[in-house]
């Protein structure tokens, strides 16, 4: 008899934007509530592995088509920058900088480089796991 | 420019991260790592003036006031540590264009190499326990990767123990943070030193101190913690052992020496008295090992035993001499073992084999080969107008001061042993009928000799030039003889 994955890939489909806008959620809350880039991180990888259970390894990189250790390296230069910006001001290294934005639908916002930062961190966290899930799982 | 610092940390990790974009590209590759490093070495060099015109420099993170943030500390012991550091890289780094091969290339190479310097820098610079524990496991990482990678039988069994030792040796160095910061409160290490000295260091504190050199002796590969040395160090490529031997266990070294010179300095009979035992029991293993065998890499790396317990006995002086003596020698050492690795990996190089026994009459073929090993080989060993001497001189000359007449007794014999046993390479090497040797390219011969002669006339340069350093090395044991110049930079009111 012919197997068949209907109900968990229709069903991964689904749950998967869900997991992802739960990350995307911890990573915003970070600053006042638990969470930030790394759980965040650690819940995307969550679901785009969700993503490798249901399908397989050749569909999910045709469907995010980075290449993961880039990722990594862009994650470190955007919290190296964010680090090192302190030096064109001549303060110490890692000071942030914070001011309240007026954005047009959320109003007035409080913005702190301290996010880019976490930024960085989410990026080097997706990409260093999902980097070593490829690299286990696939067979080259 | 209050940042400058932090650059000698921050250039070669940024070096690292752009070299992640073009893993393919050796070239790139290459070029961009020695123009990363020249970089970073022309900023400690700055830095090194700058300490040496106004002090002891400080930077607290983020702008927080001093105890709260992280500090970053560069006195001169760190600078000079960093500077040398960087420079050995640099011709390591050179010398392994043409050894280390393509396929290890193409697989981060430079990016391990550069993210493990990093670390090395970032553990020599930083003022706050914890943090060195970051650096720590940020060097420690790199250096998996390049012990492991290429993928031979032998680096995958002994990249296994290596691993094995260190997570073991950083989780108690973990415990033994918990443990300091529970009774005292404080991770800044400038903060720590004044705790301690309010408290007047009780019993539980020695205990730490003792746990502290037990963390510190794995990875510095002092006596009954070397076991792991030998084997580990004698798995991975030549340019990467060179770069594990000048500078891994260095960072032990340096982390003793700087707890034990600011923290634990109110019970020294117990903890001095220990270092003391421990570092000539560190040397008497080390001769032992250089003396039986008859294999390059593994005399080499038997060396390495013997200096870290020739500097610690500097230490455990806790005078005027003997530290000076003691940062002498640190700095000679990293120097000279550079490039005496260097040197042995062009003779394995050239004979296919690192079994003495199976070596001989280099000198008809690679006359000046032999005579820079012979010059490195004097300089090791302290033969007056070279690099080697002034150190275990001042290190004698305190041990005689403090009253350890046997300990002195023994670092000389320890000279002799060196010698010979480095001298024992030349008679194999070089001496005696010509073997036939398999054809090597008298191109990539030319390549890897450069580096290691430079490092060579810079090792001569260091000895002959004793009285231009000497005000640095002074500056360095003041810092670590007086700790409230360290705490009154950090701490200032």
């Amino acid at each position: 008899m012919k197997t068949n994955d209907v109900i968990l890939q229709t069903g991964t489909k689904v749950v998967f934007f869900i997991i992802f806008l739960f990350s995307i959620h911890i990573f915003f809350a970070g600053h006042f509530a638990p969470g930030g880039g790394f759980v965040g991180g650690l819940l995307t990888t969550a679901a785009i592995v969700l993503l490798l259970l249901a399908f397989d390894l050749k569909t999910v990189q045709k469907a995010l088509p980075f290449n993961f250790m880039i990722v990594v390296a862009v994650g470190l230069l955007l919290a190296l920058g964010t680090a090192a910006g302190s030096i064109l001001f001549d303060v110490p290294f890692f000071t942030h900088a914070y001011d309240d934005f007026n954005l047009p639908l959320f109003g007035v916002s409080s913005l702190h480089t301290a996010m880019i930062f976490d930024a960085g961190v989410y990026l080097v966290v997706v990409g260093s796991t999902i980097t070593m899930i490829q690299t286990i799982g696939g067979d080259s | 420019m209050i940042n400058l610092l932090l650059l000698p940390i921050i250039l070669p990790f940024f070096f690292a991260i752009i070299l992640l974009f073009f893993k393919e590209n050796v070239r790139v590759q290459r070029t961009l790592t020695l123009i990363g490093l020249a970089i970073s070495f022309t900023f400690s060099l700055v830095l090194m003036a700058k300490v040496k015109a106004d002090g002891v420099q400080t930077l607290t993170l983020g702008s927080w006031p001093a105890p709260f943030g992280i500090t970053m500390v560069s006195d001169m012991v760190s600078v000079l540590l960093v500077t040398t550091s960087i420079l050995i890289t640099f011709f390591i780094v050179m010398y392994s264009f043409e050894a280390i091969g393509k396929e290890r290339e193409r697989f981060y190479y430079y990016p391990a190499v550069l993210f493990m310097l990093t670390g090395v820098n970032g553990a020599f610079t930083t003022g706050d326990i914890f943090n060195m524990f970051v650096f720590f496991e940020v060097f420690l990482m790199a250096s998996y990767v390049l012990i492991v990678l290429g993928g031979e039988k032998k680096q995958l069994r002994e990249s296994i123990k290596y691993i094995l030792v260190n997570v073991i040796s950083s989780a108690l160095f973990v415990v033994a943070i918990a443990l300091l910061y529970s009774v005292i409160g404080t991770l800044n290490m400038a903060d720590i030193s004044v705790k301690i000295a309010e408290v007047g260091q009780p019993g539980i504190i020695t205990v730490i101190a003792i746990l502290f050199l037990l963390v510190f002796g794995i990875k510095g590969a002092i006596f009954p913690l070397y076991f792991w040395l030998p084997g580990s160090y004698s798995a991975p490529p030549i340019p990467v052992l060179a770069l594990f031997g000048a500078l891994l266990t260095k960072i032990g070294v340096y982390a003793i020496t700087r707890t034990y010179t600011l923290f634990f300095i109110h019970n020294m009979p117990v903890t001095h008295e220990l270092l003391l035992v421990l570092s000539i029991l560190t040397i008497v293993a080390g001769c032992i090992g250089a003396l039986a065998y008859f294999d390059l890499k593994h005399i080499m790396i038997y060396n390495i035993i013997i200096a870290v317990g020739v500097i610690l006995f500097g230490v455990a002086q806790m005078n005027d001499a003997g530290m000076t003596g003691a940062m002498f020698y640190l700095i000679h050492d990293m120097i000279i073992k550079g490039a005496l690795f260097l040197l042995i990996g062009i003779i394995i190089a050239i004979t296919g084999t690192s079994n003495l026994r199976k070596m001989g009459g280099l000198m008809k073929t690679n006359a000046p080969l032999g005579w820079m090993y012979l010059i490195a080989a004097f300089g090791l060993a302290g033969i007056p107008p070279l690099s080697g001497f002034t150190g275990k001189l001042l290190i004698v000359k305190g041990a005689f001061e403090a009253g350890n007449v046997w300990g002195s007794v023994f670092i000389l014999a320890s000279s002799l042993i060196v010698l010979l046993s480095v001298i024992r390479i030349f008679i194999y090497a070089f001496w005696g009928e010509p073997v036939e040797l398999p054809t090597t390219k008298r191109r990539s011969y030319r390549i890897m000799i450069v580096p290691a002669a430079l490092l060579v006339v810079i090792s001569i340069a260091y000895g002959v030039g004793t009285e231009w350093i000497v005000p640095y090395m002074t500056d360095a044991s003041d810092v670590l003889l007086k700790p409230s110049i360290y705490i009154d930079a950090v701490l200032k009111e």
